[in-house]
């Protein structure tokens, strides 16, 4: 591979510059893997791999993804939150990088919610 | 957890958690003295003495949703196991600094494993936290900075789909330049 320098980045820059102006960069989705230290041991990381990979691959550019700590279902790791725009955010457990490109491409892209490996409906009441 | 790369991972997400802005991970494989040093610092809210010395107990935690806090605990095994220690300072207001070090051909050390994904994680998922990464091999070395990144990409997001390709590649292209063994 050729070695990447500042060029190529200014390169990236401008071509994502164009394609911006040519959308408004709402956001439609924002999905959240939980990375708590259970999270992390039980493979959460593989999970965000896969799934940013899956965006990268989708070129689509109106998904946020964000990470946030424990919220004391350790035992169900790795947990995705998927909050599609102006709908109940959807809990998924037990995750993995396969799990993962399924919910992606079927959820996120297509909205169909994989019932399988829904957790909740709703965003949990931290105390 | 089975590799030194998520520990760093997990040991950063708590920088995060600390409102930290700048984390500076370094790593140095040094084969002439066998150690392994692993350095995580960060520019967050910083812990009390009190604070310092509970952060290591498994069942200490700041969390409310459960009664333990194994992050800490288990990279301290995991150096204890290899014949290393870590190493905990903290200043409220300043920062805090985690050093773990391993020696570097103990059976039982744990591998580096995949450092690329653990970073590609704390870069996409946090836009507005800088990181700074410093690996040495011996005389080797790569550096990484996403503040220069920022500084040259000006108004695109740093987790635009792109940008995080083209730092998968770097790092993957550095790392592999100082020949990573650990």
């Amino acid at each position: 591979m050729a070695k990447l320098t500042i060029n190529d980045l200014k390169k990236i820059k401008e071509k994502v510059h164009a394609e911006m102006a040519l959308r408004d960069g709402d956001r439609r989705v924002k999905i959240t893997v939980h990375m708590g230290t259970c999270g992390i041991a039980s493979g959460a990381r593989e999970v965000l791999d896969t799934l940013l990979q899956e965006i990268e691959a989708a070129k689509v550019n109106d998904i946020i993804v964000t990470t946030s700590g424990c919220m004391g279902l350790c035992s169900r790791e790795p947990l995705v939150t998927v909050e599609i725009l102006n709908q109940d955010p959807i809990k998924y457990e037990y995750m993995n990088p396969n799990k993962m490109r399924q919910v992606f491409k079927k959820h996120i892209l297509e909205g169909e919610i994989q019932t399988p490996f829904v957790l909740a409906r709703g965003a949990e009441i931290i105390k | 957890m089975l590799e030194l790369a998520q520990h760093i991972l997990d040991i950063a997400e708590n920088s995060i958690r600390a409102g930290a802005k700048l984390i500076a991970i370094s790593i140095n494989e040094n084969s002439k003295d066998d150690l392994l040093t692993i350095e995580i610092s960060d520019d967050g809210c910083g812990m009390k003495e009190k604070e310092i010395n509970k952060a290591l107990d498994p069942f200490y935690t700041t969390k409310t949703v459960r009664r333990v806090g194994l992050g800490l605990p288990l990279l301290t095994n995991a150096s204890q196991t290899s014949g290393g220690k870590l190493q905990l300072s903290s200043e409220p207001g300043k920062g805090t600094k985690v050093t773990a070090t391993f020696q570097l051909s103990h059976i039982d050390r744990q591998p580096l494993g995949n450092i690329n994904s653990s970073l590609i994680s704390l870069v996409a998922t946090n836009s507005d936290v800088d990181f700074f990464y410093n690996h040495r091999h011996n005389d080797r070395q790569f550096k990484f900075d996403t503040r220069s990144i920022r500084k040259e990409i000006g108004d695109v997001p740093m987790q635009h789909p792109e940008i995080i390709k083209y730092i998968r590649g770097v790092i993957e292209e550095g790392l592999r330049k100082i020949k990573t063994e650990a």
